[in-house]
């Protein structure tokens, strides 16, 4: 299978300039990878880094030292030092990110906020708003919510929707942060499903999942990092 | 993805005094952009997009605009005639005070007409039919076309300033704290309409703002300054989730979420 991400040597370390420099090492010389057509789930303790590391992945943020590169457009890109028009292609074509609370927009409509991918990849409304209609559908949003910005709906309710934001385009790379945190079984079982096709589809899956039960259905590998040592990936039992 | 930028900033400095102004700012802009300059006041952000509209020389530096035609134009080079032309038909310059871009004396209908007319239409009824359908699309309503802006409220007035100057079809908008000073039920509305018609019609702007929850909103790309000099520079959710600068840290840290 064709390597998808390739991460080399990642350290994170946050620090707080306005609280006298502290440094918050978060991992460090973390080397990863991941292929086309399969689910690697991060693994590890609360604060050990799950979140950063998928953050990382999507450029939301920096580095603080080590490479990670992405396959886009067919090639290898470094995303480290990478102008912004690259970072935006690259969001924009190859690599979706489900984080886990949705970022709502006042006054625009949930079928609008999960068609929006699609749109700014030039699809037309009509298309875009079917496949969004298709998801939400799936994801059991009644129809009747579908005009309405998503800003009053339940958390569960927000997930479902920030998930058919997620899966509407069939990115090559997709990053899913608990997209099941907060769902009942019947739905979580519905991301399931959509992981599974993406999955078939080709695309390389990098999740975080809390739920037991929903990482043994997806997970083809473990990653698992330790801070303390040195991280590693083992096939999922 | 655009190959050609449509505005290039080189090391553009014009300084009052030290630290007042803006020193050595440099980048591209591309088309469908939007760009945001943060910071606080004083940090230079205004004085950097006089700057770039070609409304305040800079001590050193050059900006080229890339025009419709595909000339590649030295903006500080070209006469003030050329700079006017500019900004009244590729361009756009919604002010923070709507009343500093709007002819206060003439209705609602004439300031967008206006605009219209000096890229050559006379056609009365054309201009009207223009008017009245870039009032509805800024949400005005129709009825008030022939009032004076003067009777408009702070939002209204503002929606009109935008109406005024999208009305020609601009490549390129500078807006300077485009929702300052309006309540926040207003502010909402207003960028809900800015951010679907930079969408639609595929404008790039560059927007300053101290407010980073509308440069969140409205900006793919940010750029920090203080005292005049960019601190910081990236994508806009890069910047605010994991500001390297400890200038950013602050002012992102700063924000009250209610």
């Amino acid at each position: 299978m064709q390597t998808m991400i390739e991460v080399e040597g990642l350290t994170k370390v946050f620090t707080l300039h306005n609280q006298g420099g502290i440094q918050l090492p978060v991992f460090s010389g973390i080397d990863f990878r991941a292929r086309q057509r399969e689910c690697t789930v991060l693994f590890g303790e609360s604060g050990s880094g799950k979140s950063t590391l998928l953050r990382l992945l999507y450029a939301n943020y920096l580095p603080t030292s080590g490479s990670i590169r992405v396959r886009h457009r067919g090639e290898m890109v470094e995303l480290t030092g990478a102008p912004s028009q690259t970072l935006l292609d690259i969001r924009r074509e190859t690599i979706g990110y489900v984080s886990q609370f949705l970022r709502v927009i006042p006054r625009v409509s949930t079928l609008d906020v999960v068609a929006q991918p699609l749109r700014e990849r030039g699809v037309d409304q009509d298309r875009a708003h079917q496949r969004a209609g298709e998801l939400l559908e799936r994801l059991h949003i009644p129809e009747r919510l579908w005009s309405l910005p998503p800003g009053t709906f339940s958390g569960g309710e927000q997930q479902r929707v920030n998930i058919a934001r997620g899966f509407i385009v069939d990115y090559p790379i997709l990053l899913l942060d608990e997209p099941t945190a907060s769902l009942d079984q019947r739905n979580a079982s519905v991301v399931v499903e959509l992981i599974r096709e993406a999955r078939q589809r080709g695309s390389a899956i990098v999740g975080i999942f809390h739920d037991a039960d929903v990482r043994e259905a997806v997970a083809d590998h473990i990653f698992e990092i330790d801070p303390t040592q040195k991280s590693e990936s083992r096939a999922a039992s | 993805m655009s190959t050609q930028p449509l505005l290039q900033v080189r090391e553009i400095t014009k300084l009052y005094a030290a630290n007042k102004g803006c020193a050595d700012v440099s980048f591209d802009l591309y088309p469908g952009e939007v760009l945001g300059i943060v910071g606080e006041s004083g940090s230079g952000k205004s004085t950097l997009l006089s700057c770039l509209s070609a409304r305040l020389a800079p001590d050193s530096g050059s900006i080229h605009y890339h025009n419709r035609a595909g000339e590649s134009l030295d903006l500080y080079s070209l006469s003030e005639s050329r700079q006017r032309q500019l900004q009244r038909t590729e361009w756009g310059i919604v002010h923070q005070h709507a009343r500093d871009g709007l002819r206060m004396g003439v209705s609602g209908g004439a300031n967008i007409g206006e605009r219209l007319m000096a890229t050559g239409e006379r056609h009365y009824g054309n201009l009207r039919g223009t008017a009245e359908q870039w009032m509805s699309d800024v949400e005005l309503d129709i009825d008030r076309i022939d009032d004076k802006p003067t009777t408009y409220s702070g939002g209204m007035q503002q929606r009109l300033q935008i109406a005024r100057n999208l009305v020609t079809h601009p490549r390129l908008v500078f807006m300077d704290e485009p929702t300052g000073g309006l309540d926040v039920s207003v502010q909402a509305r207003l960028l809900d309409l800015l951010r679907r018609l930079v969408t639609e019609l595929n404008l790039a702007v560059v927007i300053v703002t101290h407010d980073l929850a509308v440069a969140r909103l409205l900006a793919q790309r940010l750029i920090v300054m203080r005292r005049g000099e960019v601190v910081e520079t990236g994508l806009t959710d890069q910047v605010l989730d994991d500001p390297q600068h400890a200038y950013t840290q602050l002012l992102v840290s700063s924000v009250l979420t209610p």
